[in-house]
Protein backbone atom coordinates (compact mmCIF):
# COMPACT_ATOMS: atom_id res chain seq x y z
CA UNK A 1 0.00 0.00 0.00
CA UNK A 2 0.95 3.47 -0.58
CA UNK A 3 -0.65 6.99 -0.14
CA UNK A 4 -2.12 9.41 -3.17
CA UNK A 5 0.83 12.00 -3.55
CA UNK A 6 -2.08 14.27 -4.16
CA UNK A 7 -4.81 13.97 -1.37
CA UNK A 8 -2.92 11.33 0.66
CA UNK A 9 -5.45 7.97 0.45
CA UNK A 10 -4.29 4.97 0.72
CA UNK A 11 -3.71 3.53 -2.86
CA UNK A 12 -2.94 -0.49 -3.60
CA UNK A 13 -1.15 -2.55 -6.28
CA UNK A 14 -1.91 -5.73 -6.84
CA UNK A 15 -0.35 -8.65 -8.49
CA UNK A 16 -0.02 -7.31 -12.27
CA UNK A 17 1.05 -4.26 -11.21
CA UNK A 18 4.04 -2.72 -13.21
CA UNK A 19 6.67 0.05 -12.62
CA UNK A 20 5.73 3.05 -14.80
CA UNK A 21 1.81 2.47 -14.81
CA UNK A 22 -0.61 4.65 -14.53
CA UNK A 23 -3.21 4.53 -11.48
CA UNK A 24 -6.14 6.80 -10.53
CA UNK A 25 -6.75 7.24 -6.82
CA UNK A 26 -9.93 6.32 -5.66
CA UNK A 27 -10.36 9.31 -3.43
CA UNK A 28 -9.48 12.08 -5.31
CA UNK A 29 -9.26 10.64 -8.79
CA UNK A 30 -5.75 12.01 -9.24
CA UNK A 31 -3.80 10.29 -12.11
CA UNK A 32 -0.68 8.60 -10.57
CA UNK A 33 2.34 6.40 -11.40
CA UNK A 34 3.95 3.56 -10.15
CA UNK A 35 7.51 4.57 -9.69
CA UNK A 36 8.59 1.18 -7.29
CA UNK A 37 6.92 -2.26 -6.14
CA UNK A 38 9.50 -3.12 -3.11
CA UNK A 39 8.56 -0.83 -1.49
CA UNK A 40 5.47 0.36 -3.86
CA UNK A 41 5.83 3.63 -4.07
CA UNK A 42 3.94 6.39 -6.37
CA UNK A 43 4.47 10.20 -8.22
CA UNK A 44 2.26 12.45 -9.90
CA UNK A 45 1.31 11.37 -13.09
CA UNK A 46 3.70 13.46 -15.41
CA UNK A 47 1.48 15.70 -17.41
CA UNK A 48 0.63 15.70 -20.94
CA UNK A 49 3.00 16.94 -23.59
CA UNK A 50 2.27 18.60 -26.89
CA UNK A 51 3.47 15.16 -28.88
CA UNK A 52 1.95 12.69 -26.87
CA UNK A 53 -0.47 10.20 -28.28
CA UNK A 54 -2.25 8.68 -31.24
CA UNK B 1 15.27 -12.79 -28.42
CA UNK B 2 15.59 -9.74 -27.01
CA UNK B 3 12.60 -7.40 -27.88
CA UNK B 4 13.72 -3.78 -26.55
CA UNK B 5 10.21 -2.33 -25.23
CA UNK B 6 10.82 1.38 -25.61
CA UNK B 7 8.55 3.05 -23.19
CA UNK B 8 7.67 5.95 -20.59
CA UNK B 9 4.70 5.74 -18.75
CA UNK B 10 2.23 2.28 -18.93
CA UNK B 11 -0.86 2.83 -20.01
CA UNK B 12 -3.35 -0.15 -20.59
CA UNK B 13 -2.02 -0.55 -24.34
CA UNK B 14 1.39 -1.30 -23.33
CA UNK B 15 0.23 -3.35 -20.40
CA UNK B 16 -1.36 -5.57 -22.99
CA UNK B 17 1.44 -5.42 -25.25
CA UNK B 18 4.25 -6.24 -22.97
CA UNK B 19 2.08 -9.73 -21.65
CA UNK B 20 1.59 -10.34 -24.74
CA UNK B 21 5.19 -10.71 -25.59
CA UNK B 22 5.24 -12.44 -22.06
CA UNK B 23 3.07 -15.17 -23.72
CA UNK B 24 5.73 -15.87 -26.14
CA UNK B 25 8.23 -18.58 -25.99
CA UNK B 26 11.95 -17.68 -26.34
CA UNK B 27 11.47 -13.89 -26.06
CA UNK B 28 12.88 -12.21 -23.18
CA UNK B 29 11.87 -8.61 -22.81
CA UNK B 30 14.01 -5.62 -21.91
CA UNK B 31 12.18 -2.69 -20.79
CA UNK B 32 13.97 0.91 -22.33
CA UNK B 33 12.30 3.49 -20.36
CA UNK B 34 13.26 6.46 -22.05
CA UNK B 35 13.46 8.84 -19.52
CA UNK B 36 16.34 6.83 -17.67
CA UNK B 37 17.96 5.77 -20.96
CA UNK B 38 21.54 8.04 -21.73
CA UNK B 39 22.70 6.91 -25.20
CA UNK B 40 26.63 7.51 -26.12
CA UNK B 41 26.30 6.31 -29.47
CA UNK B 42 29.44 4.63 -30.93
CA UNK B 43 29.99 2.14 -33.52
CA UNK B 44 28.79 -0.96 -31.12
CA UNK B 45 26.31 -3.01 -32.50
CA UNK B 46 23.20 -2.90 -30.07
CA UNK B 47 22.62 -6.54 -28.22
CA UNK B 48 18.93 -6.24 -29.24
CA UNK B 49 17.30 -8.28 -31.81
CA UNK B 50 14.84 -5.42 -32.29
CA UNK B 51 13.40 -2.33 -30.75
CA UNK B 52 9.46 -1.87 -30.01
CA UNK B 53 8.60 1.97 -29.81
CA UNK B 54 5.85 2.25 -27.70
CA UNK B 55 6.73 5.63 -25.72
CA UNK B 56 3.64 8.01 -25.09
CA UNK B 57 6.17 11.02 -26.85
CA UNK B 58 6.71 11.15 -30.21
CA UNK B 59 9.92 13.32 -30.38
CA UNK B 60 11.71 10.71 -27.43
CA UNK B 61 9.52 7.71 -30.12
CA UNK B 62 11.75 8.79 -33.25
CA UNK B 63 15.00 9.75 -31.26
CA UNK B 64 15.81 6.57 -29.83
CA UNK B 65 14.72 4.57 -33.04
CA UNK B 66 17.26 6.90 -34.73
CA UNK B 67 19.59 5.57 -31.97
CA UNK B 68 18.68 1.92 -31.99
CA UNK B 69 18.64 1.85 -35.65
CA UNK B 70 22.17 3.57 -35.50
CA UNK B 71 23.29 0.53 -33.55
CA UNK B 72 22.10 -1.85 -35.98
CA UNK B 73 18.99 -2.83 -33.77
CA UNK B 74 16.07 -3.22 -36.23
CA UNK B 75 12.85 -1.33 -34.98
CA UNK B 76 9.11 -1.39 -35.36
CA UNK B 77 8.15 0.94 -36.23
CA UNK B 78 10.78 1.81 -38.37
CA UNK B 79 12.30 5.79 -37.41
CA UNK B 80 11.18 6.78 -41.04
CA UNK B 81 7.78 5.63 -40.84
CA UNK B 82 7.32 7.34 -37.13
CA UNK B 83 8.76 10.14 -38.66
CA UNK B 84 6.11 10.25 -41.13
CA UNK B 85 3.48 9.39 -39.11
CA UNK B 86 4.33 12.17 -36.28
CA UNK B 87 4.10 14.82 -38.57
CA UNK B 88 0.79 15.56 -40.39
CA UNK B 89 2.43 17.58 -43.80
CA UNK B 90 4.75 14.51 -44.06
CA UNK B 91 1.76 12.14 -43.71
CA UNK B 92 -0.20 13.95 -46.36
CA UNK B 93 2.63 14.13 -48.62
CA UNK B 94 3.32 10.24 -48.33
CA UNK B 95 -0.34 9.97 -49.03
CA UNK B 96 -1.29 12.20 -51.98
CA UNK B 97 2.27 11.22 -53.38
CA UNK B 98 0.68 7.57 -53.12
CA UNK B 99 -2.51 8.52 -55.26
CA UNK B 100 -4.69 7.84 -51.77
CA UNK B 101 -7.93 10.22 -51.16
CA UNK B 102 -6.83 12.68 -48.34
CA UNK B 103 -9.15 16.01 -47.48
CA UNK B 104 -8.29 18.68 -49.58
CA UNK B 105 -4.89 20.67 -47.69
CA UNK B 106 -3.11 23.83 -47.99
CA UNK B 107 -0.37 24.43 -46.08
CA UNK B 108 1.12 28.29 -45.48
CA UNK B 109 3.64 30.06 -43.87
CA UNK B 110 1.93 33.69 -42.47
CA UNK B 111 -1.22 34.09 -40.41
CA UNK B 112 -2.53 36.53 -43.66
CA UNK B 113 -1.43 33.32 -46.35
CA UNK B 114 -3.42 31.46 -43.91
CA UNK B 115 -6.24 33.71 -43.98
CA UNK B 116 -6.27 33.77 -48.24
CA UNK B 117 -6.43 30.01 -48.12
CA UNK B 118 -9.45 29.58 -45.83
CA UNK B 119 -11.16 32.07 -47.81
CA UNK B 120 -10.13 30.40 -51.01
CA UNK B 121 -11.18 26.82 -49.65
CA UNK B 122 -14.16 28.06 -47.88
CA UNK B 123 -15.49 27.47 -44.42
CA UNK B 124 -15.26 25.34 -42.38
CA UNK B 125 -12.15 24.48 -42.41
CA UNK B 126 -9.63 22.55 -39.73
CA UNK B 127 -6.23 24.11 -38.59
CA UNK B 128 -3.94 21.77 -37.43
CA UNK B 129 -0.61 21.45 -35.71
CA UNK B 130 2.22 19.48 -37.93
CA UNK B 131 2.95 17.61 -34.45
CA UNK B 132 0.25 16.39 -32.01
CA UNK B 133 -2.43 13.80 -31.27
CA UNK B 134 -5.86 13.46 -29.21
CA UNK B 135 -7.13 16.28 -30.93
CA UNK B 136 -4.69 18.93 -29.26
CA UNK B 137 -5.36 22.45 -30.50
CA UNK B 138 -7.13 21.16 -33.65
CA UNK B 139 -9.52 24.38 -34.17
CA UNK B 140 -12.59 24.18 -36.45
CA UNK B 141 -12.88 27.68 -38.29
CA UNK B 142 -16.52 28.40 -39.36
CA UNK B 143 -15.89 31.71 -40.32
CA UNK B 144 -13.71 34.69 -41.54
CA UNK B 145 -14.08 36.18 -37.92
CA UNK B 146 -12.50 32.91 -36.18
CA UNK B 147 -10.07 32.69 -38.89
CA UNK B 148 -8.88 36.10 -37.72
CA UNK B 149 -9.35 35.54 -34.46
CA UNK B 150 -7.45 31.63 -34.27
CA UNK B 151 -4.85 33.43 -36.15
CA UNK B 152 -4.09 36.19 -34.10
CA UNK B 153 -3.71 33.86 -31.15
CA UNK B 154 -1.72 30.93 -32.94
CA UNK B 155 0.68 33.91 -33.86
CA UNK B 156 0.95 35.62 -30.49
CA UNK B 157 0.42 33.07 -28.25
CA UNK B 158 2.41 29.54 -30.23
CA UNK B 159 6.18 28.41 -30.69
CA UNK B 160 7.80 29.20 -33.68
CA UNK B 161 6.59 25.22 -34.76
CA UNK B 162 2.73 26.86 -34.99
CA UNK B 163 4.01 29.07 -37.59
CA UNK B 164 3.59 26.37 -40.23
CA UNK B 165 -0.28 26.68 -40.79
CA UNK B 166 -1.70 23.27 -41.66
CA UNK B 167 -5.41 23.94 -43.12
CA UNK B 168 -7.55 21.09 -44.26
CA UNK B 169 -11.12 21.24 -45.48
CA UNK B 170 -13.44 20.33 -42.69
CA UNK B 171 -15.05 16.79 -43.73
CA UNK B 172 -18.87 16.11 -42.70
CA UNK B 173 -18.21 13.20 -40.68
CA UNK B 174 -21.96 12.77 -39.10
CA UNK B 175 -21.02 11.82 -35.76
CA UNK B 176 -18.32 9.45 -36.53
CA UNK B 177 -15.07 8.36 -38.64
CA UNK B 178 -13.10 4.84 -38.90
CA UNK B 179 -9.87 3.43 -37.66
CA UNK B 180 -8.46 0.53 -39.09
CA UNK B 181 -5.67 -1.59 -37.72
CA UNK B 182 -2.79 -2.71 -39.99
CA UNK B 183 0.03 -5.29 -38.83
CA UNK B 184 2.54 -6.11 -41.28
CA UNK B 185 0.84 -6.89 -44.53
CA UNK B 186 -3.17 -7.10 -43.39
CA UNK B 187 -5.96 -4.83 -41.90
CA UNK B 188 -6.80 -7.26 -38.47
CA UNK B 189 -9.72 -4.87 -37.39
CA UNK B 190 -11.77 -1.94 -37.56
CA UNK B 191 -14.04 0.56 -35.47
CA UNK B 192 -16.42 3.39 -35.78
CA UNK B 193 -15.11 6.12 -33.70
CA UNK B 194 -18.36 7.80 -32.76
CA UNK B 195 -18.91 10.89 -30.91
CA UNK B 196 -21.85 14.27 -30.50
CA UNK B 197 -18.76 16.48 -31.09
CA UNK B 198 -16.80 16.63 -34.38
CA UNK B 199 -13.60 15.41 -32.84
CA UNK B 200 -13.55 11.85 -32.29
CA UNK B 201 -10.69 10.63 -31.22
CA UNK B 202 -11.34 8.40 -28.53
CA UNK B 203 -9.11 10.05 -25.86
CA UNK B 204 -11.59 12.88 -26.01
CA UNK B 205 -14.60 10.26 -25.09
CA UNK B 206 -15.65 9.24 -28.27
CA UNK B 207 -17.12 5.54 -27.99
CA UNK B 208 -15.22 2.45 -30.35
CA UNK B 209 -17.37 0.15 -31.71
CA UNK B 210 -16.73 -2.65 -33.98
CA UNK B 211 -16.62 -1.52 -37.98
CA UNK B 212 -16.59 -4.58 -40.16
CA UNK B 213 -13.53 -4.68 -42.02
CA UNK B 214 -14.75 -4.63 -46.00
CA UNK B 215 -12.86 -5.22 -48.70
CA UNK B 216 -12.90 -1.08 -49.49
CA UNK B 217 -11.57 -0.29 -45.88
CA UNK B 218 -8.75 -3.30 -46.40
CA UNK B 219 -7.54 -2.39 -48.99
CA UNK B 220 -7.31 1.26 -48.47
CA UNK B 221 -5.73 0.79 -45.10
CA UNK B 222 -3.16 -0.91 -46.97
CA UNK B 223 -2.25 1.01 -49.14
CA UNK B 224 -2.27 3.81 -46.76
CA UNK B 225 0.13 1.94 -44.26
CA UNK B 226 2.67 1.21 -47.07
CA UNK B 227 2.61 4.72 -48.26
CA UNK B 228 3.86 5.69 -45.16
CA UNK B 229 6.82 2.91 -45.06
CA UNK B 230 4.48 0.42 -43.00
CA UNK B 231 4.64 -1.78 -40.21
CA UNK B 232 2.07 -1.77 -37.42
CA UNK B 233 -0.47 0.97 -38.06
CA UNK B 234 -3.42 2.46 -37.51
CA UNK B 235 -5.31 4.67 -40.51
CA UNK B 236 -7.74 7.10 -39.51
CA UNK B 237 -10.30 7.42 -42.59
CA UNK B 238 -13.18 9.10 -43.33
CA UNK B 239 -16.49 8.45 -45.02
CA UNK B 240 -17.69 10.74 -47.49
CA UNK B 241 -20.03 10.95 -50.36
CA UNK B 242 -17.50 10.16 -52.92
CA UNK B 243 -15.91 7.36 -50.60
CA UNK B 244 -13.53 6.55 -47.97
CA UNK B 245 -10.77 8.89 -47.16
CA UNK B 246 -7.62 8.55 -45.26
CA UNK B 247 -7.19 11.30 -42.94
CA UNK B 248 -3.83 10.60 -40.53
CA UNK B 249 -1.97 7.11 -40.26
CA UNK B 250 -0.96 6.35 -36.40
CA UNK B 251 2.90 4.91 -35.76
CA UNK B 252 2.25 4.05 -32.07
CA UNK B 253 -1.74 3.17 -31.92
CA UNK B 254 -3.55 3.22 -28.87
CA UNK B 255 -5.86 0.25 -29.01
CA UNK B 256 -7.13 -0.51 -25.69
CA UNK B 257 -10.92 0.14 -26.42
CA UNK B 258 -10.87 -1.57 -29.43
CA UNK B 259 -9.90 -5.21 -28.30
CA UNK B 260 -13.15 -5.59 -26.65
CA UNK B 261 -15.40 -4.30 -29.31
CA UNK B 262 -13.56 -6.18 -32.34
CA UNK B 263 -13.03 -9.57 -30.37
CA UNK B 264 -9.41 -9.28 -32.06
CA UNK B 265 -6.45 -9.55 -30.21
CA UNK B 266 -4.27 -6.65 -31.75
CA UNK B 267 -1.94 -7.00 -29.26
CA UNK B 268 -0.86 -10.18 -29.81
CA UNK B 269 -0.96 -9.93 -33.44
CA UNK B 270 1.41 -7.26 -32.85
CA UNK B 271 4.23 -8.90 -30.76
CA UNK B 272 3.95 -11.80 -33.05
CA UNK B 273 4.52 -9.36 -36.07
CA UNK B 274 7.74 -7.71 -33.67
CA UNK B 275 8.93 -11.30 -32.98
CA UNK B 276 8.32 -12.38 -36.24
CA UNK B 277 10.28 -9.53 -37.80
CA UNK B 278 13.55 -9.71 -36.19
CA UNK B 279 13.33 -13.61 -36.75
CA UNK B 280 13.20 -12.38 -40.06
CA UNK B 281 16.23 -10.10 -40.56
CA UNK B 282 17.92 -12.44 -38.14
CA UNK B 283 18.04 -14.73 -40.78
CA UNK B 284 18.41 -12.28 -43.40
Amino acid sequence: MSECTVCGAAVTMDDGTMVGELLDCGDCGSELEVTGLSPFSLQDAPQEAEDWGQ
Amino acid sequence: MRIGFLHSIIRTDEKLLIEAFGDMPDVELTMLDTRTLQFEPTAERSCLDAVFARDVSHSRNLCALRLYEAAGAPCVNRAEVVETCGDKLQTSLALIGAGIPHPELRVAFSPEAALEAMEAMGYPVVLKPLIGSWGRMVAKINDRDAAEAVLEHKTSLGGWQHGVFYIQQYVEKYGRDLRAFVVGDECVAAIYRTSSHWKTNTARGAAASACPVTPEIAELSLRAARAVGGGVLAVDLFETVNGLQVNEVNDTMEFKNSVGVTGVDIHRLTAAFVVGAARELAYA
